[in-house]
């Protein structure tokens, strides 16, 4: 993975200093809440219900395992002991004072992390494929362009105060881990006839209140550019993008208002102006970058593992583990392995530090010392030998964190919600717990297969409840806690807005609910191995609809 | 409210002239887009010095064809959070070769010094004799530029393949 030069490292250990410096002019008076606020934002620091929360950076969801022994850390001794990975491959902490987050920041720059612009109208943290550098499917590890733009982005003084916050998101594969349909800006690496590098743009997707899917306004850009047409697409937003109501704010209504092909010329028309100017990706820049994302040296290993194979026919809470969270990895004899944060009754995408520090020590036995942070809210051991899995799996469950579930009905993806978000209108959490509940059979789990439910705890959508095979979002009716229910969002290759399926639900009612459409499905499937999202694609809402409410 | 310029507190002999204010004789006048507009004629003939003043929504490009006009350009920032000016700032400078005094006025808070400074802005309004010494100070706070802007700083992408004999220059 990338590791600091001397300059990556004085520009951390720099903001760090310079952060400490206008925390103390607030704690002092010197600075007030209204200026002080654009600075702690800028550096990740939230005013929530009960405390600050601090956001941290992990750039597109890479850890080593020093990276995470210190978040553990920081968990213990800044935090009440956990923290809580997010839908964008960040981990946050919920009970920071603001007297000690200059500590945590000088903490973090020891392990080559920040929280710049982690949160703050800004470029935020580039995000990339989990299994990025493993995955048997890329092109090429998305990562290298993740770091470039991650750079490029850092304290970029003309983009500090955009319209509205910015999301990147970069994909190396033809099968979409990162959603980057519902980016502000996403990058898919494709190669052109000749063999070269290059990418599609697409622009203008995104969740919040008005969900849109990103339009793709270049088919090809060779990746000397990928600079200078970020600029150019940058450089026109913060000049039009509107600044006049923060809910259309984002890229994605400036595009959708003017429209895609005439926000592609402008954005066309800026780039022939500075597509040759020092934005131009230096060769041996990009070679240097590029080193860092080397292939591990892995064992040449035969494609099957007769070891693996046996446990697997003996032991079947094993074999349900490896068939829901391994899967192929480009060297034969390995699997990447997703360590589900989604145990019964826990809360979606916690750790605790006893359980970063075990996933450390497991990372550095059996992964090459990386772990890596989905944007559902899981980790990732990424290069794990088969014949190791029978060892890893047993020192997981040790820790809770061998829970069967990576892409199944309880691996749902939620946002703090109401427990914790200061803009929630209603809880999140405890219905994923009671969904959780509901579903607890682990063989009928298994046999319903691919399903991706996500929860919002308001219309912000922080737990892409828009592109949930079943989204979930909370509202509030006088006062009381109701839940809408969407069908058919997706945010991979395929990527679609949910459907609002009708009347909303009370809270007691929602895992009642989530029941009956996967009674449905189970009835209408025309094989077993028709995803629910498949199915739902043939047949449409109406089924699903009528079995919902017919008993209402 | 003193001027600063290139973190020095200055002598501002420019005088800010509403749309609807007299002008004043023999003084530099800075003039709204829309006064500019208006009275262009006028203004050429009888000052030897014009500054414009460019809101938020005034993209460089309005004014591109008149820089020669303009010994100074202010760009308004009404908030701390209006970041348009930057992008402006940097197509003056950059695209258009404009090279006299870019001044920042409005809402300046020394913690955008740095942004400031790399977008080419060389004059602030600040908000007390402090400022001096903080625009000094923070415009080198950080002193990697991952980027390329509008100063003259070398980015990262260049600086780490100089070769050494160079570089120590
Ligand atoms: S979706 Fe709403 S409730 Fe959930 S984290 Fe985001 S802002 Fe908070």
């Amino acid at each position: 993975m990338y590791q600091y030069d001397t300059y990556d490292k004085t520009l951390v250990d720099q903001r760090a200093r310079q952060y400490r410096d206008q925390a103390e002019r607030r704690v002092e008076g010197d600075l007030t809440e209204d200026e002080f606020r654009p600075l702690r934002l800028m550096n990740g620091l939230y005013q929530e219900l009960h405390s600050y929360m601090m956001r941290i950076n992990i750039p597109y969801g890479t850890l080593s395992s020093a990276q995470l022994r210190k978040l553990a850390h920081v968990a213990r001794t800044y935090d009440r002991g956990y923290g809580h990975f997010t839908t964008r491959q960040n981990i946050q902490f919920n009970w920071v004072t603001l007297e000690q987050s200059p500590d945590i920041l000088a903490e973090l720059a020891g392990v080559e992390m920040h929280a710049i612009q982690s949160s703050g109208n800004c470029i935020r943290n580039v995000t990339a494929d989990a299994f990025a550098g493993a995955a048997a499917d890329e092109i090429e590890d998305s990562r290298i362009w993740a770091e470039i733009i991650r750079q490029w982005s850092t304290l970029h003084p003309e983009f500090a105060f955009l319209p509205r916050k910015f999301k990147i998101a970069v994909t190396g594969s033809p099968n979409d881990r990162a959603a980057i349909r519902v980016h502000d800006i996403g990058v898919a690496l494709h190669l052109n006839a000749e063999g070269e590098t290059g990418f599609e743009v697409v622009v203008g997707g995104g969740q919040g209140r008005t969900p849109m899917i990103a339009k793709t306004i270049r088919e090809f850009l060779p990746a000397r550019h990928l600079l200078s047409y970020l600029e150019a697409i940058l450089r026109v937003y913060n000049q039009f993008g509107r600044r006049d109501n923060k809910y259309k704010a984002r890229i994605k209504i400036l595009v959708h208002e003017i429209g895609a092909q005439p926000f592609a010329e402008a954005v066309e028309k800026e780039w022939e102006q500075i597509k040759d100017s020092a934005l131009l990706l230096p060769e041996d820049e990009v070679a240097r970058i590029t080193s860092f994302f080397a292939p591990p040296q892995l064992e040449k290993l035969g494609p099957t593992a007769p070891a693996f194979d046996a446990k697997r026919l003996t032991d079947r809470a094993f074999a349900a583990w490896a068939k829901a969270n391994v899967v192929a990895h480009k060297a034969p004899g390995y699997g990447i392995v997703t360590i589900s944060l989604k145990a019964p009754e826990r809360a979606p995408g916690d750790a605790t530090h006893t359980q970063m520090d075990a996933i450390a020590d497991l990372a550095d036995h059996f992964s090459q010392g990386e772990i890596r942070v989905t944007h559902e809210q899981n980790l990732v051991l990424p290069h794990v030998k088969l014949t190791h899995l029978f060892g890893l799996w047993q020192a997981l469950a040790h820790h809770e964190l061998a829970t069967a579930n990576a892409g199944l009905a309880t691996d749902i993806v939620s946002c703090p919600g109401l427990d914790f978000c200061s803009l929630a209108s209603a809880r999140s959490i405890p219905v994923a717990q009671r969904i959780g509940r509901q579903l607890s059979d682990i063989e009928r789990l298994h046999d319903i297969g691919e399903l991706r439910i996500k929860i919002s705890g308001c219309v912000n959508a922080c737990g892409h409840h828009h592109v949930g095979h079943i989204g979930i979002l909370g509202v509030e009716k006088k006062g009381e806690e109701f839940y809408q229910i969407t069908l058919g969002g997706d945010p991979g290759t395929d990527a679609a807005i949910g459907n609002i399926i009708g009347p909303a639900f009370a809270g007691d009612r929602v895992a009642g609910a989530v029941e009956n459409l996967i009674d449905t499905y189970l009835a209408q499937r025309s094989t077993n191995a028709e995803r629910f999202i498949d199915t739902y694609r043939r047949i449409g809402a109406q089924p699903f609809k009528e079995n919902l409410y017919a008993t209402a | 409210m003193p001027l600063l310029r290139n973190g020095h507190i200055a002598l501002d002999q420019w005088v800010a002239v509403g749309d609807d204010e007299a002008l004043p004789e023999d003084a530099p006048i800075i003039v709204s887009l829309a006064r500019w507009r208006a009275e262009r004629g006028s203004l050429v003939d009888e000052y030897r010095q014009i500054g414009i003043r460019l809101k938020g929504g005034d993209n460089a490009e309005e004014i591109a064809n008149d820089l020669p006009y303009f010994d100074l350009v202010a760009i308004e920032f009404a908030s701390i959070a209006d970041g348009r000016g930057y992008s402006t700032a940097r197509l003056l400078r950059d695209r258009y070769g404009y090279s006299g005094e870019l001044r920042a006025v409005g809402h300046i808070i020394r913690d955008i010094f740095p942004f400031l400074h790399r977008c080419g802005f060389d004059a602030v309004e600040a908000r007390n004799d402090r400022d001096a010494k903080a625009w000094r100070e923070s415009v080198g706070a950080i002193n990697v530029a991952y980027q390329p802007a509008t100063d003259n700083r070398l980015p990262t992408t260049v600086l780490r393949h100089l070769p050494l004999a160079a570089a120590a220059e």
